[in-house]
């Protein structure tokens, strides 16, 4: 079964002032289809630990190692992590102007799958993809994210999830500026991909309200770059009521 | 647009420039057809200040000469072409030169190349004008492109090969003509070109021009546009791709001169390699009379590589309260990692991320020149200048490692 395996994680973030640790010792095992929550305060590392899985080069690994499947994912490039199946759904997407959405598209799935997707079937897949997510046929000939308001841009984001099928995604805050009903449309685009393809999920979120449509097999707590607890589902349901005052301030300090 | 358009970024050096007020007003400068009125510069004056003017001192002389490019001329079926002496009344109309290079292009040139649009006719091909460097003497050279009242039509002027060109461009646009002159700049490495343009457009009449500039050691290409009557149109655009020690200069001087007239500059640029050096003034003046004015400019360029110099200076004079609209917009940034890492994270190699970014930058501009056959060629031209800068980035260090330094 592919596993997505992190161990003793350290990484320090570049900053004006030298390197800075974020995270500190890290370790996790996702095993294909199954879905990993992720929550905790503001500035604990969670994107830290998403960007520096897809190899971000601000992000310094400093210990410990990650491995797909057994392969050393911290000695890819990020376009070949990405290839290996790892995908983020970014907190921020970025924008890329003058990049069609579908030029994205097409470019991106050729690369994933070493070949040009079948033209005949390709379209109409996207066309599909986009009329579940509810996303208008005409962001094809927009810019990639250009202007796209902030749940557009998660939805584009799962509609990339389900189109390049990978084998481990990193869903970070794709939640979060989500009306109720987009938080139903993409929540429903990750559970069509976790049943088509057995995608395995790690769901960083602030709220338990996704966590009502995408079911976590396990939810941990993270807190000043590690993780400080792990749980069942009803861990995040104690969290959203308690906060996160018993693990702050206890022990290691907060480095924000 | 998102570059990223933090100045400090931009340049590493510290050598980017934005919104430097010229001393003195645009309509202030000396023109004149008299060598006498228009010293060789010293590389001080407002307009040669960001110019490397030792490099163009050959072209600052008094007597140049004329066999130092081959010019042939494919016209459309409407279009006439005529070769006439300097005497000629239809020379000299567009207005004055401005600089040093302008005044001695005007009075080296002995003969002129005249292209006509005649009236009312409707260009059913483009004309091509091919200037091709044969030697590197010093070579002056004089076209005017004349579209009569009601003409409408293609022009474009296409240099390649070596030379030592100083050049003069007269644009006469009648009365409800429509032109769309095109100028592309494609030399081999060390070719000098100094290229004044001075156009004049009519009442309801409408230049497009475009100036697309990737080879060559200089070139310095000063674009002046006049109105003379209500109703008129000029939308300039311009794309430029600088490499290692190559210097592109594009001053444009926009004169609103008349009432109810519109502007609109476009002016996009890349820069690769140490010494690469882009340049772009855009002055506009709305005189005091030039109520109902309509403009617009903007210059961007994006800085692909460390010690590359962009300077972008938009400069516009307001003499008058009742416009329609008058803006401007500069920036210049470096190449967004974020960019490139969002793409990479899907699976798409650097060189070709890269790639994806730059084209998509020029994407809109290549659109607006509307030029099938100029579109084509530089979708080309560009593909090959990123050419050179892939060979660079896959020659050093591995993708990951060369973006961690650069980050
Ligand atoms: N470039 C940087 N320079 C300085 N500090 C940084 C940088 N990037 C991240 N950090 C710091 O690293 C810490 C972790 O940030 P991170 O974005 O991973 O937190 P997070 O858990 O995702 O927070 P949030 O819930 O607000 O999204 C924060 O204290 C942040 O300020
Ligand atoms: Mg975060």
């Amino acid at each position: 079964m592919p596993t997505l395996e992190i161990r003793d994680l350290h990484v320090s973030v570049d900053t004006k002032e030298g390197p800075k640790p974020i995270l500190r010792g890290v370790d996790l095992t996702i095993n294909s289809g199954e879905t990993h929550a992720i929550m905790g305060p503001n500035g604990s590392g969670k994107s830290t630990l998403a960007s520096a899985l897809a190899g971000h080069p601000k992000y310094q690994v400093t210990s410990g190692t990650v491995t797909l499947d057994g392969e050393d994912v911290l000695a890819m490039t990020v376009d070949e992590r990405a290839r290996a199946g790892l995908f983020l759904a970014m907190q921020y997407p970025v924008e890329v102007p003058g990049v069609s959405v579908a030029n994205f598209l097409r470019t991106a799935k050729t690369a994933i799958d070493g070949e040009a997707p079948a033209l005949r079937t390709w379209g109409k897949e996207v066309k599909a993809a986009m009329a579940d997510l509810r996303i208008d046929a005409a962001f094809s000939e927009r810019s990639v994210n250009e202007g796209f308001s902030g749940g557009e841009k998660k939805r584009h984001e799962i509609l990339q999830m389900e189109l390049f099928k990978p084998r481990f995604a990193i869903l970070d805050e794709t939640d979060s500026g989500l009306d109720v009903d987009a938080l139903r449309v993409v929540s429903e685009g990750v559970n069509r991909a976790k049943q088509n393809t057995d995608v395995g999920v790690l769901l960083i979120t602030h709220y338990t309200r996704i966590l009502r449509y995408i079911k976590p097999d396990f939810v941990h707590v993270f807190v000043d770059g590690r993780i400080a607890e792990e749980g069942g589902p009803e861990l995040a349901e104690r969290l959203e009521n308690e906060g996160y005052d018993r693990y702050v301030g206890t022990g290691t300090t907060m480095s924000a | 647009m998102a570059i990223t358009t933090d100045h400090t970024r931009a340049v590493a050096d510290g050598a980017h420039s934005h919104g430097v007020v010229p001393a003195g007003s645009r309509a202030e400068r000396k023109t004149s057809f008299d060598l006498a009125d228009i010293p060789v510069p010293t590389g001080r004056e407002e307009e040669w200040r960001f110019s490397p003017v030792a490099r163009l001192q050959p072209l600052f002389a008094e007597d140049l000469g004329a066999g130092g490019v081959l010019t042939t001329v494919v016209e459309a079926p409407e279009a006439k072409v005529e070769i006439v002496g300097k005497d000629d009344a239809r020379l000299g109309t567009t207005g004055k030169p401005g600089d040093r290079t302008a005044v001695t292009a005007w009075n080296a040139a002995q003969e002129a190349t005249v292209i006509t649009l005649p009236a009312e006719a409707v260009a059913s091909d483009v004309t091509s004008v091919r200037v091709e460097g044969v030697t590197k003497d010093v070579t002056a050279q004089h076209l005017l492109v004349r579209a009569e009242h009601h003409a409408e039509g293609v022009v474009v002027i296409d240099h390649r090969g070596d030379a030592m060109l100083n050049q003069t461009v007269e644009i006469v646009v009648e009365d409800g003509a429509h032109l769309t002159l095109v100028s592309v700049q494609d030399w081999t490495d060390g070719a000098v070109h100094a290229s004044s343009h001075r156009a004049r457009v009519g009442r309801d009449a409408k230049l497009k021009h475009v100036v697309v500039t990737f080879g060559g050691d200089v070139v310095r290409i000063t674009p002046d546009a006049t109105f003379t009557a209500e109703g008129g149109e000029v939308e300039m655009v311009g794309l430029y791709f600088a490499d290692t020690d190559q210097h592109q200069e594009h001053r444009l001087f926009v004169d609103h001169a008349v009432p109810r007239c519109k502007s609109r500059v476009t002016y996009k640029g890349a820069l690769q390699g140490v010494g690469a050096h882009t340049v772009w003034v855009g002055d506009v003046l709305i005189q005091a009379e030039a109520e109902g004015t309509d403009t617009y400019e903007l210059n961007r360029n994006l800085v692909l590589s460390d010690g590359a110099r962009a300077d972008s200076v938009p400069n516009l004079e307001i003499e008058t309260g009742e416009i329609d609209g008058a803006g401007h917009a500069s920036a210049t940034g470096r190449f967004d990692d974020e960019q490139l890492f969002y793409l990479m994270a899907r699976g798409i190699p650097e060189v070709d991320a890269r790639r994806l970014v730059v084209r998509g930058f020029f994407a809109e501009l290549i659109e607006e020149i509307g030029v099938p056959s100029v579109r084509d060629r530089l979708i080309a031209s560009i593909e090959a200048e990123l050419e050179k800068s892939m060979s660079v980035i896959t020659g050093i260090a591995p993708a990951a490692a060369g973006e961690a330094e650069q980050a």
